[in-house]
């Protein structure tokens, strides 16, 4: 067997793996969607008059869905993956990883595993909240089917790349409280970005921070695909981030992965 | 697949088979604590072998690094003709190891282990599910196959683990402290299980700290202390190294036992507990001595045992336990 079909075999049996937990455990995921759910029907309905009226003109709630949704989806990716960080923790910790490290299997596969796990539960969990997003009003009636794949392309690529930051930081946890402490920042991210509130409504020592940060292009450039707003240079900021994201959390967790453990 | 399976036949060199494991000055510390000081191992294909040392002598260190899970800081080891550093897959594909941590996935069931196991040896679904159904019969889990095997007893998910090292019919299986926390029931059944993988051919490498599994189990046994192999042998060979066989007599009567001391007076006393030590190789010829003299005075010792020098002797006697409560002649 080649070793390029030999890391496809292992890492697709790795990845049933951690579906059958993820199907056998779903507490975890269902938790971790709450989140976002929640923080959506709170800034609609419960801040969602004085958010609109923040925005000026003639916003009113409904355009406030629209503003909101894009950065809630990326905010569900952000606390998806923090479940990854706390599984990944848990699972380093489990005697089974010694056994795959003692078994001829490629190398990688028990992490490629957890990633692809991951990127698929994201996936599912933007889905589901984007429902919950069209049951109480979002539309992108106006979005071409190539910018509807180019959006779910995006939110791919973002998870993607936060799940291999996720991943080397529950490798680097020594338990799952500590890697859900690490992983808090790709869920305070998103709330200081333009997810809630346009950046320029922001302080202005503020401001560079919340425009630059990996949030702010990726959820631009979302609503942009989805409502046609403009895009400009958040696109190419926003995938070169995430390919920045994923090459360092891949070196990062594979230099963990292959160290001695303890 | 790596070609590792004929590379052990390097030539018609005579009878000598080739050692299923080797290992030259071993060495691994951390930080400044030396673990294994200079470890040479030489063990055959298809024998047994216990490493038996007490807590903390490196026995745990030394399986990790023959089976490529962290590295040696210095010597050499080949296993199942392969160097563990060179070539470590080619060690991983020829061994199965059974951690001194249940190395089993907790959140799925029996069975779901058992066929992660085989997919991952590349097993057809057909002959893995045939692998994985025989197994589980024979290591009586057929009963708890449909169950999470966090739900399992320690004996269970003991045989569990070793039902899934032997999925992919290693040749060399490496048992860390396999009985440590077992009932004692388990830990026969655990022996059964052992004994019926030599009978297969495989080479077992065991580590354990009771003796009296070494002498069970091991055609050799090497005593690891303080991160060197302080004897190896067989367990005959290793009980010689010890004079400290003896008979003991107990009386509940102090007048017998008064008796019986002066009828011995080559017996160590001790007053306390009304306990005579003869020393004794436990021979027959030897015992008859003893009795005879006894009926000669006319006493009866109200208990009677011979003790034969054990692996416990040579252990404590090889691993300086100072702390350890001997039972030795005084």
């Amino acid at each position: 067997m080649s070793s390029l079909s030999l890391a496809l075999r292992d890492s697709s049996t790795m990845l049933r793996r951690n579906l059958l937990h993820a199907r056998r455990y779903p507490s975890l995921t269902l938790n971790l969607l709450l989140t976002p759910i929640i923080m959506l029907l709170l800034f609609v309905y419960v801040f969602g008059d004085v958010m609109s009226a923040g925005m000026g003109g003639a916003a009113d709630r409904a355009a406030y869905i629209a503003y909101v949704v894009p950065g809630i989806l990326m905010m569900t990716i952000g606390g998806t993956v923090v479940g990854t960080a706390v599984s990944v923790s848990n699972d380093m910790t489990e005697g089974i990883i010694a056994r795959f490290r003692t078994m001829a299997i490629h190398r990688g596969s028990v992490l490629v595993g957890h990633v692809t796990g991951s990127v698929l539960q994201s996936v599912a969990s933007v889905t589901l909240v984007g429902a919950v997003a069209v049951a109480i009003g979002f539309r992108a009636t106006d979005a071409t089917a190539l910018e509807w794949l180019a959006a779910f392309g995006l939110m791919a690529l973002v998870a993607l790349a936060l799940t291999w930051i996720a991943v080397g930081m529950g490798m680097v946890s020594p338990n799952a409280e500590a890697a859900s402490n690490n992983a808090l920042p790709l869920v305070i991210l998103p709330l200081i970005s333009s997810a809630f509130v346009p950046v320029d409504a922001m302080p202005g020592w503020f401001q560079p921070f919340a425009r630059y940060q990996p949030f702010t292009p990726a959820i631009e450039t979302l609503r942009g695909l989805l409502l046609g707003t403009e895009i400009g240079h958040n696109g190419w900021i926003a995938v070169a981030w995430c390919l920045a994201l994923t090459v360092l959390g891949y070196f990062w967790s594979k230099s963990v992965f292959n160290r001695d453990p303890k | 697949m790596p070609s590792s399976v004929m590379s052990t036949s390097k030539q018609g060199s005579g009878p000598q088979a080739p050692p299923a494991v080797s290992a030259i000055g071993l060495r691994k510390s951390y930080g400044d604590k030396t673990v294994l000081d200079g470890v040479d191992l030489h063990i055959p294909a298809g024998s047994v072998f216990a490493l038996l040392g007490p807590n903390g002598a490196g026995k745990t260190t030394a399986v990790k690094i023959l089976s490529t899970l962290i590295s040696a800081d210095g010597g050499q080891a080949q296993v199942a003709g392969h160097d563990i550093t060179t070539s470590p897959d080619g060690v991983r594909a020829a061994i199965g190891v059974t951690g001194q941590f249940s190395a089993v996935d907790g959140l799925i069931t029996g069975e779901e282990n058992m066929l992660l196991m085989a997919d991952l040896h590349h097993l057809s679904k057909r002959e893995g599910r045939r692998t994985a159904a025989e197994l589980l019969e024979r290591f009586d889990l057929v009963d708890a196959a449909k169950k999470p095997a966090s739900t399992y007893s320690g004996g269970m998910k003991r045989r569990l683990d070793i039902a899934m090292t032997l999925v992919g019919g290693p040749r060399i299986i490496f048992l860390d402290e396999p009985t440590t926390g077992l009932d004692p029931r388990s830990r026969h059944n655990m022996w059964q299980i052992i004994r019926e993988l030599v009978t297969g051919g495989v080479t077992v490498f065991l580590t354990t700290q009771y003796l009296e599994e070494a002498d069970q189990l091991a055609d050799r046994i090497a005593v690891l202390n303080d991160g060197r192999i302080a004897a190896e042998g067989t367990a005959e060979q290793l009980k010689r190294m010890i004079p400290g066989g003896h008979v003991r007599l107990r009386f509940a009567d102090p007048s017998a036992y008064r008796g019986a001391a002066a009828a011995l007076p080559a017996a160590t006393a001790d007053d306390e507990a009304l306990v005579l030590r003869i020393a004794s190789d436990g021979s027959q010829r030897d015992l008859r001595s003893v009795l005879d003299r006894l009926d000669a005075a006319d006493i009866e010792a109200d208990e009677l045992t011979v003790h034969t020098p054990d692996l416990d002797d040579v252990f404590f006697a090889l691993t300086g336990g100072t702390d350890q409560p001997k039972e030795t002649l005084r």
